[in-house]
């Protein structure tokens, strides 16, 4: 378990990065940037997976499974539009 | 957990940075999508062998489910319809990220550990419930399943009552740290009531922050909930999609220089207060065939695309008569407001969709000086983006907001549907100026006719 301050500095060092790693937007980067961070917060799927394989009951099985079928949209839907779109966007020089 | 995993779970996360970095490129935006696909990839297998597990034919029957459903849908859409499929799918990811929380509350486990746990399970449940039934009612508008914005007197009210419901209930939750079932579910019900009540009053043209902010909300929803299992790979990707989002929430809603309270909380458009002195004069008009051959005899044009355009599905036409302008030794160029559309680059996608290459398209920094050199500027279903009101009229709903100078270009051409007014109900001196000549008619109709007429040159 990843407890207290070291929580703390992962968070910190995280939010930091996502900051950095875009630290000017030009506008064509606003469609890759809106629906390809979209796609990695799909990463929910491994933990609505651990929750399924650790519930009890049906309410908990029903509801793990509703988040497992979120999750998984999320993270396929994601990827799947993110790449149709990014698959467009070319440069006049042709690459 | 068991080292092979933790290492799995760290070349993820390390996947997910270099795959958003790369997507800060348009040369390797589509390799970062890849990148960040196979740390998906690498996490998701990982999790199999996390160890404990059960219902594993459950679970690969909802990927399944999921999974299929999604990818179906995410091959199928129109590009004109991927604001809203971003929506749904970003709505999902919240929506299971308040089923982690519903999971583990449920079962009472969180209840029993560190109160931080619990606090961070909860407010990342809340956010998610917010961000699921907001981002749902954001895909049913932009879908046109729902066609008003539906404002109820005394919706801040109501909201405010509501948010602060489910904040104490989420706060007894938290200290009693006890099992019940009916505080938990009241705890959701009414944060999923909130979002919808947010959502619904939000106007068509708002929709790039509110998309953009619900992301940003997914994203640390899906930190905390990290926090509270204990998954370093949610920590890290659900905290970096929390930062990224919120700079592009803040820099949508400094584009319309409106604050984000602003944006979710001001019934825009509902009081005119400010329509006194619409611009007077007679718009002109232009016919088509005329328009497309005097652009065609000039040397500098610039393209102001919006949501018409897309509405129209015109950008195919439009990049043909840019093709034929470019054949006439005509300098052309694309300006893009950025929150012209329905999402944050929705315009990119369209003409990215039709051919136009990206060095073609500006930012309005790097192209607003360029229109005072221009011959012509083409404004093409945009409306609120190119008012000079935003400059001059301290009474405009819009005034303050960065706007494209189509109204300094020599000679301005609006192709548009009607003489109606925009989105925020202003009207639009542009249209009523000297320099100015409307091109009435739908945007592809147009569009065709211009390129008809070049061609017959």
């Amino acid at each position: 378990m990843i407890t207290g301050f070291i929580a703390l500095y992962i968070f910190m060092l995280a939010a930091f990065t996502g900051y950095e790693v875009i630290s000017r937007v030009p506008v064509i980067l606003h469609t890759p940037l809106m629906s390809g961070s979209n796609f990695v917060h799909g990463i929910v799927l491994v933990g609505t997976m651990v929750a399924l394989g650790h519930a009890h009951g049906p309410l908990e099985l029903a509801i793990g499974f509703v988040g497992v079928i979120l999750a998984a949209g999320n993270a396929v839907g994601g990827y799947v539009v993110t790449e149709r779109m990014l698959e467009m966007f070319k440069s006049s020089k042709g690459d | 957990m068991n080292p092979a995993i933790q290492a799995c779970y760290f070349v993820a996360a390390v996947l997910f940075i270099v795959g958003l970095k790369s997507m800060s490129s348009p040369k390797t935006a589509r390799k970062g999508v890849i990148w960040a696909g196979a740390g998906m990839l690498v996490a998701t297998l990982a999790t199999f062998f996390y160890g404990g597990m059960d219902h594993y034919i459950l679970m690969i029957v909802a990927i399944l489910i999921g999974g299929v459903g999604a990818w179906y849908s995410g091959r199928k859409v129109a590009m004109t319809d991927m604001p809203q499929m971003v929506a749904l799918y970003n709505g999902m990811g919240g929506g299971a990220a308040a089923c982690i929380a519903g999971v583990e509350l449920f079962s009472g486990e969180v209840q029993a550990g560190s109160i931080g746990f619990l606090v961070l399970a909860v407010v990342g449940a809340f956010i998610g419930a917010v961000s699921f039934s907001g981002s749902l009612i954001a895909f049913a508008k932009l879908q046109g399943w729902m066609k008003k914005a539906l404002r109820i007197s005394g919706q801040h009210l109501i909201n405010g009552g509501l948010l602060v419901i489910a904040l104490v209930l989420g706060a007894l939750i938290m200290a009693l740290a006890s099992l019940s079932w009916a505080l938990i579910f009241a705890f959701f019900a009414f944060s999923l009531v909130l979002g919808v009540l947010v959502t619904m009053p939000i106007g068509g043209a708002d929709m790039p922050v509110v998309i953009s902010l619900y992301n940003a909300m997914t994203g640390l929803a899906v930190a905390f909930e990290g926090f509270a299992i204990g998954n370093p790979a949610m920590i890290i990707a659900g905290t970096l999609v929390g930062a990224a989002g919120s700079l592009l929430t803040s820099l949508m809603a400094k584009a319309m220089n409106r604050s984000l309270a602003n944006v979710l909380f001001s019934g825009f458009g509902a009081d005119e207060g400010a329509q006194s002195e619409g611009p007077q004069g007679e718009m002109k008009s232009m016919d088509p065939s005329d328009a497309g051959i005097s652009m065609a005899y000039s040397s500098h044009v610039i393209i102001v695309p919006g949501y018409g355009m897309a509405v129209a599905q015109a950008q195919h036409k439009l990049w043909e008569f840019v093709q034929l302008l470019q054949k006439h030794d005509v300098d052309v160029k694309f300006a893009i407001h950025p929150v012209a559309g329905r999402m944050p680059g929705h315009m990119n996608v369209l003409l990215a969709e039709a051919g136009v290459p990206y060095d073609m398209i500006f930012d309005l920094e790097e192209v607003n000086d360029e229109f005072a050199t221009a011959d012509y500027s083409l404004v093409i279903g945009a409306n609120d983006v190119v008012n000079p009101a935003a400059r001059t009229n301290k009474s405009s709903p819009i005034y303050g907001m960065p706007i494209l100078n189509v109204d300094k270009t020599q000679n301005a051409l609006v192709i548009k549907r009607g003489r109606g007014t925009g989105f925020s109900g202003v009207e639009n001196e542009l249209f009523f100026a000297e320099n100015t000549n409307m091109v009435f008619g739908d945007a592809k109709d147009v569009c065709a006719k211009m390129v008809a007429a070049i061609k017959d040159l």
